[in-house]
């Protein structure tokens, strides 16, 4: 490639002496401070250290010095080359770094684009909520007890001291299966599995149990046929009716957060005695609505307390029923609707949206309402 | 039960409002719902006004009249006060009272009065209904005076009880008692803490019974029905004569209407003591009036003009003809008072409860007097209750008193015995036997301390409270009394508990599973009726329509219990669709119910002792099955599209998964083969199974893509896809404890296999065979391609799969790895006529 050698060459002397070899490497060093990427690297890269770069050309002539002037020109040349070599190193990383930081920043995205592949599912909160209202009692030492929706109507009423021509039949509107004969109806309340605890577990029992009845309502507002209540069951040696109060104000505490207020108020049902009705004080308007008409409240229609269930201690005549020694045992019971709880604590307004299953209501709670 | 406060405070003695008495009410356990006010709303000048002229307008599409009224001077023009008003009504005449709401008055509802041109005449006022000022629905016409009552001019807010607050009271059904102005008077009077004077105490204004005629007999064929039956005979009684405006207004207040003088007597002094009582025409009657059974299948026409046919276990009123009555329930045509009746005969007796609510409940009918009755009537009352209206009659519509002719039973006298300390063992909190003893007298109890029985009471209680049987019962009245609200809070504690059982926890991880992967969850009423069935193509042979059936459904197109959750999803998922929603994922988690229930299925029991263990189960196998099952649907899109590019639409397979999910989350393997259900697309159904402790199969279920007609007819997007799954039965095949696995960590030796099969062969077939033949070396095995096409001719297809193979204790060798496939291969050809492709 380049011209044959000869040792008569004035320019070889002069292109290796002390000051053509500085200036080579000058003129390389402001190449290489000047390339401003990659690509013009490489080129200052081939012009100032490739095969054919004045540097090389003038490598090569060193074999045709005298021995003497051979090793100090080598030393040169050589010194020369790695310096223009580690300029162009370390301009390298410069530049390298510097294209991979524009490479990021040309890799930028709008993150505010939606990123939802898939749409949330989620649980139905009267679901989670008879979950949250059973846990509170699982903390308790409780149980969860299960009985069928389809239920003989001896367990039903019959045990929980309703009998068959006892109005209190009717204070529920029964749906009978097959016939009023059949002895079968879909359960009216969560209250027989208290029998199927009484006559499945060893004593003492403490026992809830959230699950659906039904009562043949008409679907509105406030209404629905089908619905869900949770029961609650204690049975054992001396239990009173302050502890059924102490446990009612624990779950209301629990569900509705600490401040609620509750009221006992005396009340029937067939399988307590004595009875009584659990009202809430009412959480928006605390009661000062209450014969006050310029702050009519919705929540509680102004009355100030809100029904949230029922409880009492259980008769002793249910106990007879289920073969329980009712001078030795004593026990309270309660149900409370779900629904309700989940209208009050989360403000629920239409009992339509409960039952219906439109995608909205239920995927607003997520999985825990 | 509706009553006014006016009427309580009349009573008792107490003077309070109508919430202050409400409020006490509420604490002693009567559920007071609400209370209003009498004409609320009305305000301004509400006077008497007597009509002077009338002049009949006719020149108008509806007659109306031109009335003067004399209105008392400071209200009208001249000396008498005269206005002229226009009317619409026509029930009255020149000369009655009625109630004029003067210019400025304004009337419930906001209806302001004015001076107005009307009909072509000045009208100053107006003449009222009941309905215009608020105090009924009656509105066929004015409402007018008692005559002579009043003078012009006079306020009518007091002649009416304007003004007056109700309270609305809730009876439970234990508290017959209260469903009367004497038992609620009771009760307001303890409430009080003042001394309670019964009506019953104080003896009616009743002359001795005139000797110029006789009573009409009476009796009782069963005293086990009709322990006391008692007649009561008036002759001479002047039909028209009017009922007083203060009883009109008592009856309105508790909600009823004013029919003629006789029958509000009758309504009045039920609502006043709570006996129902019933009024012959003496006329109509003949020989004596008996209780009775009537014969099986009498015919009877009822006071709403229905025949029925009588069945032996009801109890009638009858004379000599038949029957006259359905006792205790509703009177018949024949024998009822009319307006022109004199000779009156008045029945008042006392009636099993269960025999009033069995014929109430036989009939559906519920009257004023059943309510009563089957919720039980003072034992003793009748006689009293008789005497009161007796009197009433006489000294508002004049007559003959010919006496009473009764019959009664020996009564029995419930005692009950208690230990004196029971309310406070029960209440939790420390009560003076004293107190206890105090507050039983107050309900009228009869209290007496057993001399040498330690602390025993021997309570009778009084004859209105039929209720009172047990000693839970008089605990309960005294803590009432004492205040729920002085009852202390206490937290029992329990023993150790155990948490929730598996089934409850997996059951919990089943739905946050599927509400990760999309699915929300709905909670559909599980009724079904023959047109879902039909939409969902289940044919009649099918076993899932053995359902059970209704009695009374609220609607008869759905009269059936779900045997599937499929059944009343789909009808959720299409609402979904109806109301905007492109794509639905929605699953449920619920019971449904298996087979037919028959008549008389489940035998009854006593309930003086524990059921017997056959008794149990009797019970127990005579209910149906009522499995808990988890199903869903998925329709449209599953993965969203947006910038990212098309989303993608969910098939066969992501119901598949859903269901293998549930699966995996009770650690149970699910498999899949082809199956055929008819809600399903029947080349895209897949049978779901388990395999039991021997390696069978149990069927739990199916997923796939619907038919598309079932797609079409609940309107969903084609192509939607559901899943049904027996939950159930996968938690029985759960494991208790989840065994560690062994993996070794030798390298892993890969083989990609491609298989050509017959069509219609499975993969899972085919991936069977290749684990069989690959044998404990193979660590995994994957579908990774399916392929139909030229390359492997018609009816063929081509199946890859990969496989990982390695040991526990070495590298495995190049020969090692190959023997292994070729003895895959090997296995596959032999299985599944595969051959290598």
């Amino acid at each position: 490639m380049s011209a044959p050698n000869s040792s008569f060459d004035p320019k070889q002397v002069s292109a290796l002496g002390e000051d053509a070899v500085n200036q080579m490497v000058a003129a390389a060093l402001v190449d290489i401070a000047g390339a401003a990427d990659l690509a013009a690297l490489k080129e200052v890269r081939l012009a100032h250290a490739g095969d054919r770069s004045p540097l090389a050309l003038a490598n090569r002539e060193i074999g045709a010095l005298p021995p003497a002037a051979k090793v100090e020109v080598g030393k040169r040349v050589g010194e020369a080359r790695a310096r223009i070599k580690d300029a162009l190193t370390s301009r390298e990383e410069v530049l390298q770094r510097q294209r991979d930081e524009e490479v990021l920043v040309a890799e930028a995205v709008d993150v505010t684009v939606p990123t939802t592949r898939r749409s949330l599912g989620g649980r139905h909160p009267l679901t989670t909520l008879m979950e949250a209202m059973a846990d509170v009692f699982i903390a308790m030492g409780y149980s969860v007890a299960e009985g069928p929706e389809l239920e003989a109507e001896w367990v039903n009423f019959d045990a929980l001291n309703v009998p068959a021509d006892h109005p209190a039949r009717t204070m529920q509107d029964t749906f009978y299966v097959t016939s009023q004969d059949s002895g079968a109806v879909l359960r009216t309340q969560t209250s027989p599995i208290q029998i199927r605890a009484m006559l499945s577990r060893e004593l003492p029992i403490h026992v809830v149990a959230p699950g659906r009845v039904y009562r043949t309502d008409e679907l509105d507002a406030t209404h629905t046929p089908v619905f869900h209540q949770i029961e609650g069951l204690a049975v054992d040696e001396g239990l009173t009716m302050a502890d059924l109060k102490g446990t009612l104000d624990h779950l209301a505490e629990q569900m509705f957060g600490a401040g609620i207020v509750t009221r006992l108020r005396p009340s029937y049902f067939p399988f307590t005695e004595p009875s009584a009705e659990v009202d809430l004080e009412c959480f928006v308007c605390r009661g000062e609505s209450v014969g006050n008409p310029e702050r009519p409240c919705r929540t509680c229609g102004s009355e100030g307390w809100i029904e949230w269930g029922g409880c009492g201690m259980v008769n002793p005549r249910v106990l007879r029923s289920v073969g329980i020694d009712a001078d030795v045992y004593s026990g309270f019971a309660f149900g409370m609707g779900i629904e309700r709880t989940l209208m009050f604590r989360n403000g629920v307004t239409d009992m339509h949206d409960m039952v219906e299953g439109d995608l909205r209501f239920t995927r607003a709670f997520g999985v825990e309402a | 039960m509706l009553i006014s406060a006016s009427w309580l405070r009349e009573l008792t003695g107490v003077d309070a409002s109508g919430r202050d008495i409400a409020a006490r009410l509420i604490a002693a356990g009567l559920e007071v719902e609400g209370v209003h006010v009498v004409g609320e709303g009305l305000t301004g000048a509400l006077v008497v006004g007597r009509v002077l002229e009338i002049e009949e307008l006719t020149e108008f599409k509806k007659p109306i009249r031109f009335c003067q009224v004399e209105v008392g001077a400071e209200n009208g023009e001249g000396s008498t006060g005269v206005r002229g008003i226009i009317c619409g009504a026509r029930n009255f005449n020149v000369g009655d009272l009625v109630a004029v709401a003067l210019p400025g008055t304004v009337l419930p509802g906001g209806f302001q009065i004015a001076s107005r041109e009307t009909y072509g005449r000045l009208s100053d006022g107006m003449i009222c209904s009941e309905r215009e000022m608020g105090l009924g629905d009656d509105h066929d016409g004015i409402l007018v005076l008692t005559p002579d009552s009043a003078n012009p001019g006079d306020d009518v807010r007091p002649i009416l009880g304007i003004g007056d607050q109700v309270l609305d009271i809730a009876v439970t059904p234990d508290r017959g008692y209260a469903l009367s102005a004497r038992g609620i008077a009771r009760e307001v009077a303890i409430a009080y803490g003042v001394a309670f004077v019964d009506p019953v105490d104080l003896a009616p204004d009743l002359p001795a019974p005139s000797a110029r005629a006789v009573p009409v007999e009476c009796g009782s064929d069963d005293f086990s029905a009709c322990d006391l039956f008692t007649l009561s005979t008036v002759l001479g009684f002047d039909p028209s004569a009017r009922t007083p405006q203060w009883m009109r207004n008592r009856l309105r207040d508790c909600g009823m209407r004013s029919v003629s003088l006789a029958v509000d007597i009758t309504n009045y002094v039920l609502l006043e003591l709570g006996q129902p009582l019933h009024a012959f025409d003496v006329d109509r009657l003949q020989g004596a009036v008996i209780a009775g059974r009537p014969a099986e299948g009498e015919l009877f026409t009822t006071l709403d003009h229905v025949e029925r046919a009588l069945v032996a276990d009801d109890l009638v009123i009858r004379d000599d003809r038949g029957a006259i009555g359905l006792a205790g329930v509703m009177g018949g045509l024949d024998a009822e008072i009319s307006d022109t009746t004199t000779n009156i005969a008045l029945e008042s007796a006392h009636f099993s409860e269960t025999v009033i609510a069995r014929s109430s409940r036989r009939y559906r009918l519920s009257s004023e007097a059943s309510r009563r009755f089957e919720r039980g009537v003072d034992r003793t009352l009748a006689p009293y209750a008789a005497a009161r209206a007796m009197a009433l009659l006489l000294e508002l519509g004049g007559g003959e008193y010919v006496g009473m002719t009764a019959v009664e039973a020996p009564m029995t006298e419930t005692v009950i015995e208690i230990d004196a300390d029971l309310p406070a063992r029960v209440a939790g909190m420390s009560i003076d036997s004293q107190r206890s003893i105090e507050l039983l007298r107050a309900v009228g109890c009869v209290v007496t301390e057993v001399a040498n029985a330690g602390n025993s009471l021997r309570v009778v209680p009084p004859t209105w409270r039929p209720d009172l049987t047990d000693p839970a019962d008089l605990v309960e009245e005294v803590l009432r009394l004492i205040g729920y609200e002085n009852l202390p809070s206490t937290l029992p504690v329990a023993p150790a508990g155990t948490g929730l059982t598996t089934s409850q926890r997996i059951r919990r991880r089943v739905g946050t599973t599927l509400a990760h992967h999309g699915f929300v969850e709905v909670l559909t009423y599980p009724f079904v009726g023959p047109e879902d069935l039909r939409q969902l193509r289940i044919p009649d042979s099918d076993p899932r329509r053995a359902m059970p059936e209704l009695a009374n459904p609220l609607s008869d197109e759905a009269p059936w219990m779900r045997s599937a959750l499929l059944f009343t999803l789909l009808p959720a998922a299409r609402r979904n669709i109806g109301r905007g929603h492109s794509s639905v994922q929605i699953f449920e988690l619920g019971s449904v119910f298996l087979g037919e229930v028959s008549n008389n299925a489940i035998p009854s029991m006593g309930v003086d002792q524990r059921p017997t263990a056959e008794q149990w189960s009797a019970l127990e196998s005579a209910l149906p099955h009522q499995p808990l099952h988890c199903a869903g649907v998925l329709a449209g899109e599953i993965e969203n599209s947006s910038w990212w590019g098309a989303g993608r639409v969910s098939d066969w397979s992501d119901a598949v998964e859903a269901a293998r999910e549930i699966a995996e989350v009770c650690g149970v393997e699910l498999c899949a083969r082809n199956g055929n259900d008819p809600m399903f697309h029947p080349g895209r159904c897949a049978e779901l199974f388990i395999n039991d402790a021997v390696g069978e199969p149990i069927v739990i279920g199916y997923a796939g893509e619907l038919h598309p007609t079932v797609s079409e007819d609940f309107g969903l997007p084609t192509r939607s896809c559901a899943f049904e799954v027996d939950l159930d039965q996968i938690i029985a095949a759960a494991p208790a404890v989840r065994p560690a696995p062994v993996f070794s960590t030798h390298p892993v030796a890969k083989e990609d296999l491609a298989l050509v099969v017959d069509a219609s062969v499975e993969a899972a077939a085919v991936e069977q065979a290749l684990r069989e033949g690959a044998g404990p070396l193979l660590e995994s095995i994957r579908l990774f391609d399916v392929y139909t096409g030229p390359q492997v001719g018609e009816g063929k297809k081509s199946l890859a799969f990969a496989l990982r193979l390695r040991a526990n204790d070495r590298t495995l060798s190049a020969e090692e790895t190959a023997a292994v496939r070729q003895a895959a291969i090997a296995a596959a050809e032999a299985a599944c006529g595969a051959t290598l492709r």
